[in-house]
């Protein structure tokens, strides 16, 4: 996955200047977050679910080395080949092998950020294989050749008329007078197209929501089945999971999936959940012949036991996502790379280092609705606040350096700071009555808005004049 | 050093110094013990799109079945699981509907699998694959009945893993466990509600009681 971080600001103006996101956009505000707020009135427990969720994930995190050795013994014994990748350069090695022992011309893919991360199917086109993805918002964008813009609805930027438009561009074998108005139609035309593709994989390549250390599984949650195709039909199933994804019981995992859906679309639970342990056995009449698994670190384990650490309870149910004002402006395409809104801004930093993506922190209002909605109680305002002392800590511009210890000097020294803001308020009396387009020094400020001319002297004036 | 080896030393490494999180005590919510597990399975599986038909024993499935399919206008065909409980029932009952066992094929518009569980709590349907339960049947067909026991409806997850632990052993899982709520849906263009994305467009769940 090619990125942009480095480029959000401009990203963001274009994602605020787009008619079609914006009406997308407000789509998404009225949807998630309805649903959400309606699921969580049917559980009553809905919150002590989450500190367990959360627990649950404390616990593992402090063990996790133990886990992922106990998940590898238990799912080696079931016939998994487990592989352990500690980057994205081996994660593609190592699938790549997988595709070419296995002969793969084509190969399946469910939704998954971690593979969407390693960028494994750029590897693979490169390589002479075709991966094709079959979750719809994920089809759809790689026809369109973008990013995913939100990590659990990848299409969400799109309006019907440009899917459609994708749809008549990419789909030659259908007639071109055909009626592509609704929805409907364009769900049927994919699902008839993607159904070839599922019988015709070799291989099929789906992410994790869980790996479970008690019985070797991997867990996958999906609405369209698409995950299910992928991982049943193929001779060879792959899962790409990261190290954080591992679980200890089944009960543990019935706690995460009790609060995942729910905090993701506000369904009660996913259409689909599926524990997939080893291959096929000997009297099984279907499933993949080779099943591997392989575990990614890419940068994670080196935050554990830091202030990041609390990130890696993630469960990937973007409800921060949903209710984050920023994202809601700018849209997912903004941030620039896999992962978008406050969780996107906390992680990517992480994996991909403060020079690239500072920014993105910077990308917040600190509202506090992102801590508040999250399952997990990630204190991701805490850690915004975080990466953005480390930033500064890494020598931010000159100017702002000098103009921000300036202003500090000032305001230890009241009479000056009195003497200095009398003097500009006068000024700025003299040139205003009214508001401020641009100001010398401030252009920075004033270049997205106005100052309002001040009226009537400084507050302290005001007081020792007696105009209380 | 093997990569297996620097990620688990990486872990261990940064890890050094933190404190032990004890795990949470496990809370059953109390909507995974309805007073009536029955209606409560029925209510919720209704409420996430699928259909539920009760049935007074095994011997009334062909007929079901049959009904259904005409019901809907579907062509009287379908692929049923080579399960122990389907080969008991008088299928030459309806010689209309043409019947055939085994795993799902690309073609089969309907399917018929038989669940080893329902939970109430949400309406959920557990498969355990196996010799009598092809996984490929849940997901190919157009429509996909199943059927449950009233005997094998519980109230939450716990219940039926327990249930999938008596069977297989503690800790121990088939190949693959789907858990079925409702048919196949996606909303990923403009979010936009529709069902039957890649599997079935429609699930039938029937709920027998005796047997």
């Amino acid at each position: 996955m090619r990125s942009t971080i480095a480029d959000f600001t401009a990203n963001a103006r274009k994602g605020i200047a787009d008619k079609n996101l914006q009406a997308a956009l407000s789509r998404l505000s009225e949807g998630f977050p309805m649903k959400r707020l309606e699921a969580i009135s049917r559980l009553p427990e809905f919150k002590q679910l989450c500190d367990e969720a959360k627990q649950i994930k404390d616990h593992t995190l402090a063990n996790l080395a133990d886990y992922l050795e106990a998940y590898e013994e238990k799912a080696t014994a079931a016939g998994a080949h487990v592989h352990w990748a500690s980057d994205g350069a081996d994660a593609r090695d190592i699938i790549l092998k997988i595709c070419q022992d296995a002969g793969a011309k084509t190969v399946t893919k469910g939704k998954s950020m971690i593979s969407e991360e390693v960028a494994i199917n750029e590897h693979l086109s490169a390589n002479g294989i075709e991966p094709i993805e079959t979750d719809l918002g994920e089809y759809i964008i790689q026809l369109r050749d973008e990013p995913p813009s939100h990590i659990i609805a990848p299409a969400i930027h799109l309006s019907k008329e440009q899917v459609a438009e994708t749809f008549r561009t990419e789909h030659t074998e259908f007639s071109a007078d055909r009626i592509l108005t609704e929805p409907r139609a364009m769900l049927d035309e994919a699902r008839t197209v993607l159904r070839r593709r599922f019988v015709a994989a070799d291989v099929g390549i789906t992410g994790a929501n869980m790996l479970i250390a008690e019985t070797g599984s991997s867990v996958i949650v999906t609405n369209e089945g698409n995950g299910d195709l992928t991982q049943t039909l193929p001779n060879t199933h792959i899962v790409i999971a990261s190290i954080e994804k591992v679980v200890p019981t089944l009960e543990a995992a019935a706690t995460i999936l009790r609060v995942l859906a729910r905090s993701a679309t506000g369904q009660d639970i996913t259409v689909y959940t599926t524990f997939s342990t080893g291959p096929a056995r000997p009297d099984d009449p279907d499933g993949p012949q080779n099943y591997h698994v392989v575990i990614l670190d890419n940068g994670r384990s080196k935050m554990l036991g830091g202030e990041f650490h609390d990130m890696l309870r993630c469960i990937k149910c973007a409800a921060c996502v949903n209710h984050c004002p920023v994202y809601k402006a700018i849209g997912g395409h903004a941030y620039g790379w896999v992962y978008s809104g406050p969780m996107g801004a906390v992680l990517v930093p992480g994996l991909r280092g403060l020079a690239e993506a500072h920014d993105l922190p910077a990308a917040s209002t600190l509202c506090g609705k992102c801590q508040d909605v999250c399952p997990m109680g990630i204190p991701l305002p805490r850690m915004l606040r975080d990466w953005r002392t480390r930033d500064f800590d890494r020598g931010r511009p000159t100017a702002a350096r000098f103009g921000l210890k300036t202003w500090a000097w000032l305001a230890r020294h009241p009479r000056l700071y009195r003497l200095v803001t009398t003097i500009g308020t006068g000024v700025l009396m003299i040139f205003g009555g009214g508001r401020f387009r641009w100001l010398p020094l401030a252009g920075g400020w004033t270049k997205t808005r106005d100052l309002a001319a001040p009226e009537g002297g400084s507050f302290v004036g005001l007081w020792k004049r007696g105009e209380r | 050093m093997s990569a297996r080896t620097q990620i688990l030393a990486s872990i261990r490494s940064h890890l050094a110094g933190c404190a032990s999180a004890a795990p949470p005590a496990h809370r059953v919510p109390a909507r995974g013990r309805p007073a009536d597990v029955v209606a409560t399975f029925i209510a919720e599986a209704e409420r996430a799109q699928a259909t539920v038909a009760r049935l007074s024993s095994i011997a009334a499935i062909p007929q079901a079945v049959a009904a259904y399919l005409a019901d809907h206008n579907i062509p009287a065909t379908i692929r049923a699981a080579p399960h122990p409980v389907l080969d008991t029932v008088a299928w030459a009952e309806q010689p209309l509907l043409t019947v055939t066992r085994g795993r799902a094929a690309e073609a089969d518009l309907n399917g018929l699998s038989v669940a080893v569980a329902g939970v109430a709590e949400t309406g959920t349907l557990v498969l355990c694959s196996g010799p009598g339960s092809p996984t490929t049947l849940n997901f190919l067909p157009d429509n996909h009945l199943v059927v449950v026991r009233s005997a094998d409806l519980v109230g939450a997850y716990e219940d039926a893993l327990a249930r999938i632990g008596e069977i297989y052993g503690p800790g121990t899982l088939p190949r693959a466990v789907n858990w079925v709520t409702g048919p196949s849906r996606t909303a990923d263009i403009e979010q936009t509600l529709l069902m039957g994305a890649h599997g079935p467009r429609r699930l039938h769940i029937l709920v027998v009681d005796d047997g």
